[in-house]
């Protein structure tokens, strides 16, 4: 980090407003993406005091969620091409969406296509689950992730 | 200097003196920003406190701190300046005095940070938002140019006049965020500003201007570009849709500036008129050159194209201001129509156009802006107060004709249908408000009456609810229409009710419990508020009686309608004085005794007692006509509705019959009951109502009769009511022809049993211990020689008898809408429920602990939580620590059943209230794992959600408790709350993440920030 900002300068969207749903005592409540969406839009980037949703690194359109076959995928767009962050980004969204799904679901976490130089590898990188075990072992690494989840009022 | 202005107690010579050598060696604007701050807080101290020694120093003093504040760019420094200025001013109101002088200076100080620029880096200033200054400063100097306007007179302030405007224009934009237009009926005669007080102070700086300088303001405004351009840019969109955002904000900015500068004064109203509103109206197609040249087809002018919104807007806030304006002046009696003359002529010359274009507009627009402005233009057309109005009554009646055709027709466009009832509402109100006799003549004979007929008439086309709303709207708009629609409304009330009794119509059912419900709910509670009617709230329970008492024969099958009337009954006899409520209940008494085949005979009833209930029971339950059980209803429904003062004829025998029927299964006549022994002696003892009886008299009657000992012959236990032993007698005959009565017995003592507890008399001890011995009566039941089928059927009936006495617990401790409440004026004591919940703890607990058969524990346990679901939270709180224990294992009774479940979710309210509180958190404590085995039991809860989610909650609670107590329950919660993270239902799944981000956070440090 003493090599200073990545993205020193990035463009901020505002926050959209947050759509009360209708309570609808017999509605549909299946999962669907703005659920998923509510839990990761918050999550502070790595290197900005901006949530993913101000950053426009997460939108609602970007999330699938299959609830029958219980699979999730997420697609996000690092802020700059070469984006050093962007493994963290998917860190991030990897461990708050295993708080808030039960564990038969899975979750597949993608940067969009021609979003990122290293597309390939860090789309590997995300979806290797020893890869992720290992790095949430790294001590720093996981602080650097629960700073992202939980310091959300900013 | 800093120790000084913080000192406090420096004497006025010194304070001179810091002053005077303040603006001789400071030149606070060289200074840093720290430094100027103080400067500035010195300043304000010396202006505050010490005025007399400051003001002497004039214009040396106002110099300075013109040349102090001037081109001040810190924000912090720069609220302390506007406030400095705004005390200077405060200090010199002298409009003749030194700070006259400088008086154009201060204006071009301050204009100049108008429109603010706030370019200060984010972070640095501490806990000033840009947002919160720019408010603050716009605010504040808004407010002191009105203060400069009032103190300078109009030849000073003239030569700002440019300044000024332009300033106000400025803050009118930028204040206008996004569009506040709402077109919802609520907002028909609505303000528009709420929230927006920049725009409101804005607006209010010009009004004040224009006031004391018409001329010139209103040029400036007339000739204003941005206005010009707002106007020429009109055309150019069609419907509101279209508009850009920002085309959205000019155009409504325009609009409050026109409205308000011609709301001002005559002569600003006719020359707004003059300037715009011919424009308008050639926007608008309406324009005097198209139409002069055809003058025939004028009449027959159709406007085939839609509307402009923009001028359709304008033009509706042109009027709106000049209707404000007119009924304003109306007050102060100067009504000369000549004044009005170019405004007036206007709009007489445009009044028939301008209704037809609003009404086809109404007719043709799909968009919603469109119709609203429709609806508002034509209601301001009809509101034009009466003498200078220059809409003639042929217009006006026009308009009523269109309204009322929306709402017998075009019931299906939602939105135009509610402005229109929201509009002739207002136009009701408002001539009935002006008391304008020739409009509210025809108002009475297009809407009023046409409005009534649609009630009585079999029309299928219109939804009968929608009817209704109608109906109650323009009756609850005044009071002359009210009577009319009341009288109106009962007619097809009764005229439907004779439907039903003569026929058997199952169709004027359904359209007669509509309008009663409408009666009780929404024209009764009117009437009450509004007065003086009480013939008209009489007329209708004695009319009801006299129609029954006619009607000899008749069978109504339907029981929702019954309901319906036993409803309005009491609404209506509650509203009653006492001297009407006397009549009603004598009338009702003699049609009672006259026309059933009740036995009302007192010496019956007081001699053989006895017999009597043999009789009755011994009869078939079911054997009360149809017509009797309406006519006993009702009259239960009176009883329960009068006053304790009223006086009821013939207590004895009516407490004799009630108590007969209430066997039957009649429970209204328990709640008739329990209301008079409520009531009861409050106000009648020694009063000429002693020939009938007195309270103790009454419950002796009540208790002494054998029903309550033919419950205990039921439920086989040998108990004593005042006394008197019963020994078990035929237990088969018991089991089979009482099953009934005793079950109905305990539900109609419940009702006694309340009413006595309100008025916290000693007897409900007795009803309540005659509960506790049913719930009890397992112990000590001997089937003795009965065949194991009979056993068996005994059983259930055990159960249920059992299960109804524990159910009585709930009838005595909720609040009730049927009887024995507020509005039907029970008299309750206070903290009644309070008392009861801390008499019964200590008599339920030691049962409970002693208890040893399942069924008896169970039941125990229910009407434990009956009670200490209905107590204030806060006695239970007093008691949590004993509670706790018993309040769990309760919940885990009641998760057994799915019947049970409301029972359930409302102990589990009382557990989170429990959790939530700090001292019952401490009382939580001991028990915390019995708390959370509880809870994570009610996660899974099948049949209610609610329970679920409150389950989740309460864990959540319990996550604060000290951590040392709960870790060892972590886990064990984890794992239950990640089932529910699978959830069927959203806001389940919700509370569970936080959830089990509170309980994971407890443990590892990493996780809590």
């Amino acid at each position: 980090m003493t090599l200073g900002l990545i993205n020193a300068n990035p463009v901020v969207h505002a926050k959209k407003e947050r759509v009360a749903r209708t309570e609808d005592p017999h509605g549909d409540d299946a999962v669907d993406p703005l659920d998923i969406y509510d839990f990761v839009r918050d999550i502070r980037d790595p290197e900005h005091p901006y949530s993913l949703e101000q950053l426009s690194v997460l939108s609602e359109e970007s999330i699938t969620v299959d609830e029958k076959l219980g699979r999730i995928l997420i697609t996000f767009t690092p802020t700059i091409q070469h984006c050093s962050m962007a493994t963290v980004i998917g860190l991030c969204l990897r461990v708050k969406l295993k708080h808030c799904f039960p564990p038969h679901y899975k979750v597949d976490i993608k940067v969009s296509p021609g979003s990122h130089a290293n597309e390939e590898s860090v789309n590997k990188q995300l979806n290797d689950k020893e890869r992720v075990a290992a790095a949430l072992e790294n001590p720093n690494l996981r602080q650097l992730v629960d700073e992202c989840l939980y310091s959300s009022e900013l | 200097m800093r120790r000084k202005s913080s000192a406090g107690v420096v004497t006025s010579t010194d304070a001179k003196a810091v002053a005077e050598s303040f603006l001789q060696n400071l030149q606070v604007q060289s200074l840093g920003q720290h430094d100027r701050k103080l400067c500035f807080e010195l300043l304000e101290c010396l202006l505050e406190r010490y005025p007399n020694t400051v003001t002497p120093m004039g214009d040396e003093l106002i110099y300075g701190i013109c040349e102090a504040v001037d081109s001040e760019k810190d924000p912090q420094c720069l609220m302390l300046t506007f406030h400095i200025v705004e005390v200077l001013v405060q200090l010199f109101p002298d409009t003749s005095g030194p700070f006259a002088s400088f008086a154009g200076d201060l204006f071009e100080i301050l204009s100049c940070y108008f429109p603010i620029h706030f370019t200060h880096p984010r972070g640095e200033d501490l806990g000033i938002k840009r947002d919160d200054l720019s408010r603050a400063l716009m605010l504040d100097s808004l407010k002191y140019l009105s203060s400069c306007t009032s103190n300078y007179g109009p030849e000073r302030m003239a030569k700002h006049a440019r300044a000024i405007w332009l300033s106000i224009k400025d803050a009118l934009y930028t204040s206008l965020q996004e569009p506040t237009l709402s077109f919802t009926s609520e907002s028909l005669d609505g303000l528009v500003f709420q929230e927006n007080e920049i725009a409101k102070e804005a607006l209010t700086l010009l009004q004040q201007v224009i006031m004391q300088n018409n001329g010139l303001f209103l040029s400036l405004i007339v000739e204003d570009e941005d206005i010009n351009i707002i106007l020429n840019a009109v055309p150019s969109y069609e419907s509101y849709s279209d508009i850009p955002l920002q085309g959205k904000l000019k155009l409504f900015a325009a609009g409050c500036i026109l409205s308000i500068s011609t709301k001002t004064s005559v002569a600003c109203c006719n020359m707004i008129f003059e300037s715009f509103f011919p424009r308008l109206m050639e926007i608008l197609g309406l324009s005097e050159k198209k139409l002069s040249g055809d003058h025939s087809p004028k009449d027959n002018y159709l406007i085939s194209k839609r509307l402009n919104f923009g001028a359709l807007y304008l033009s509706v806030e042109l009027l709106a201001a000049c209707r404000d304006l007119i009924a304003g002046s109306t007050q102060i009696a100067c009504k000369s129509v000549s004044t009005y003359e170019t405004s007036h002529c206007m709009l007489h010359s445009f009044s028939n156009l301008l209704t037809k274009a609003f009404c086809s507009t109404l007719v043709t627009s799909p968009h919603d802006a469109d119709i609203y402005f429709g609806v508002k233009g034509l209601q301001i057309l009809a509101t034009f107060p009466g003498d200078v109005s220059p809409v003639p009554i042929s217009e006006f009646e026009n308009i009523l004709i269109t309204f009322m055709s929306i709402i017998t027709v075009d019931f299906k466009k939602t939105l135009l249908w509610r402005l229109a009832l929201k509009a002739l509402m207002n136009i009701g109100s408002f001539i009935d408000k002006n008391n304008e006799s020739e409009k509210i003549l025809s108002y009475m004979r297009i809407v009023v009456e046409k409005i009534v007929s649609l009630v009585s008439l079999d029309d299928v086309t219109m939804p009968f609810p929608l009817k209704l709303e109608a109906i109650s709207g323009i009756g609850r708009s005044g009071l002359n229409y009210m009577l009319h629609i009341i009288q109106g409304f009962e007619e097809a009330l009764f005229a439907n009710l004779s439907e039903i009794y003569v026929h058997g119509n199952v169709k004027s059912a359904k359209v007669t419990i509509w309008l009663l419900e409408c009666y009780s709910n929404k024209l009764l509670p009117w009437i009450h508020e509004n007065g003086v009617f009480e013939e008209v709230l009489l007329r209708f329970p004695i009319n009801i009686w006299k129609q029954i008492e006619s009607c000899v024969d008749f069978s109504v099958p339907e029981k929702e309608l019954l309901d319906a009337m036993m409803t309005a009954m009491k609404h209506a006899v509650a509203f009653c004085s006492e001297e009407s409520q006397n009549e009603i209940i004598q009338k009702s008494y003699n049609v009672l005794s006259s026309s059933t085949s009740f036995p009302l005979k007192e010496s019956v009833a007081l001699t053989i007692p006895v017999q009597l209930e043999g009789l009755q029971l011994t009869q078939k339950m079911d054997n009360l006509s149809c017509r009797d059980e309406w006519i006993l209803s009702l009259f239960a429904s009176v009883v329960i509705a009068v006053r304790p003062q009223t006086h009821i004829p013939n207590v004895k025998v009516i407490l004799n019959l009630f108590i007969t029927t209430l066997l039957k299964g009649h429970v209204p006549a328990a709640q008739a009951l329990g209301s008079i022994v409520n009531k009861f002696g409050k106000s009648s003892t020694g009063s000429e109502i002693s020939s009938d009886c007195t309270l103790e008299e009454a419950l002796d009657i009540i208790f002494q009769l054998k029903l309550w000992t033919h419950l205990n012959n039921g439920a086989l236990l040998r108990c004593s009511v005042n006394g008197s032993e019963m020994g078990h007698t035929d237990l088969c005959q018991a089991v089979v022809n009482n099953k009934l009565p005793q079950i109905l017995a305990i539900t109609g003592l419940s009702w006694i049993g309340k009413g006595l507890l309100l008025r916290g008399h000693d007897k409900v001890k007795d009803v309540t211990m005659i509960f506790l011995e049913c719930l009890l009566s397992n112990g000590n039941a001997l089937p003795l020689s009965q065949n194991s089928l009979e056993n068996s059927c005994e059983q259930d009936l055990r159960a249920s008898v059992m299960k109804s006495a524990a159910d009585a617990f709930r009838v005595l401790m909720s609040d009730s809408e049927v009887c024995l409440n507020r509005k039907f004026h029970a008299i309750i004591r206070p903290l009644y429920k309070q008392r009861f919940f801390s008499t019964m703890m200590p008599i339920l607990q030691p049962l409970i602990m002693k208890s040893d058969s399942l069924l008896s524990r169970s039941m125990l346990y229910r009407a434990f939580a009956h009670i200490i679901s209905e107590t204030p939270l806060v006695a239970v709180l007093g008691e949590a620590k004993k509670l706790i224990p018993i309040l769990l294992d309760c919940l885990s009774m009641l998760n057994k059943d799915a019947q049970d479940k409301d029972t359930l979710y409302s102990l589990l309210l009382v557990l989170s209230g429990i959790l939530t509180d700090k001292d019952g958190q401490e009382a939580v404590v001991d028990n915390a794992h019995l708390v959370i085995n509880c809870l994570t039991g009610l996660i899974a809860y099948p049949h209610m959600m609610l329970v679920r989610e409150t389950a989740i909650q309460c864990l959540v609670a319990m996550s604060e408790l000290p951590h040392a107590r709960i870790y060892p329950m972590r886990i064990q919660v984890l794992q239950a709350i990640s089932k529910a993270l699978d959830d069927s239902r959203r806001a389940v799944r919700q509370e569970a993440v936080r959830c089990r981000q509170a309980w994971a956070s407890i443990a590892s440090r990493s996780l809590h920030f």
